[in-house]
């Protein structure tokens, strides 16, 4: 039996096994984006042309509108996690940091939903 | 609080090491498709909400100034994704001998070079009569 306390055990241990979440989320969403990301430009310096009519029909696609919309969730999860990365790095006043951090994660979850709602509305809504 | 010493220390980094060069590029590259990303995602809600705010987002999304953009995001897709597959080789603990760095520092350039140019000029070449 240790006399000593369990605040004394845990001190300097670091986190409690979270230290890698960061790290392995950016690989894993570096990872799905290697696919997401050929498929994106293959398909968009495929398209015969770039008017209104021809964009919308593309994007209303079952295969389009999925893998775009796993694309844009993908992409501003890991582009908020190397945004998060440049801001810890560059920003050494604490209170702008936090303050750069959560502006940052709030706008990247407003360009996610923005994006993958145009894509739905386009898919299911043929626009005018 | 002592002022402590803090990472990244950019005035002492030997940016002559290709594989310091590369890695900062990595994330200039990084930034710049996040502003790729802020405008994909104005070019489909102006998509979404319609064939005439679409021409009206062209006049901003059309101009000489966002196709120097468009530019600039290509190359940065290209150098991005060629470095980020060098990261995930790095992940798994191969190629991060000196030597073999700085091989794969002057791979990642010469083939995100190829990779962006051959793209870039695939998507002007083929939109000239668009």
């Amino acid at each position: 039996m240790s006399l000593q306390t369990p605040l004394g055990r845990v001190r300097g241990l670091g986190a409690a096994g979270n230290g890698v979440h960061h790290w392995w989320v950016q690989r894993l969403t570096a990872v799905a984006l290697v696919p997401l990301g050929v498929w994106l430009l293959v398909s968009l310096v495929a398209l015969p042309a770039l008017d209104f009519v021809t964009l919308v029909s593309w994007i209303a696609g079952t295969w389009t509108a999925t893998l775009l919309s796993l694309f844009i969730l993908t992409a501003s999860w890991h582009s908020r996690l190397g945004i998060q990365v440049v801001i810890e790095d560059y920003v050494h006043d604490e209170g702008l940091k936090t303050v750069s951090l959560v502006v940052s994660g709030f706008v990247h979850a407003v360009l996610a939903a923005l994006g993958v709602f145009a894509v739905l509305r386009i898919a299911f809504g043929s626009p005018l | 609080m002592r002022a402590r010493p803090l990472s990244p220390h950019m005035s002492i980094y030997r940016m002559t090491r290709y594989s310091l060069l590369t890695s900062f590029a990595n994330r200039v590259t990084g930034i710049v498709l996040s502003v790729g990303l802020l405008v994909m995602i104005y070019w489909l809600t102006a998509l979404a909400r319609g064939s005439r705010a679409y021409a009206r987002a062209q006049e901003l999304l059309g101009s000489g100034a966002a196709k120097l953009l468009y530019g600039a995001i290509i190359a940065a897709f290209a150098y991005h994704l060629i470095a980020g597959l060098r990261h995930l080789v790095w992940d798994t603990g191969r190629g991060l001998e000196k030597a073999q760095s700085q091989r794969s520092a002057w791979a990642v350039i010469v083939a995100a070079l190829i990779v962006a140019v051959a793209c870039g000029f695939w998507a002007f070449r083929a939109r000239e009569g668009t």
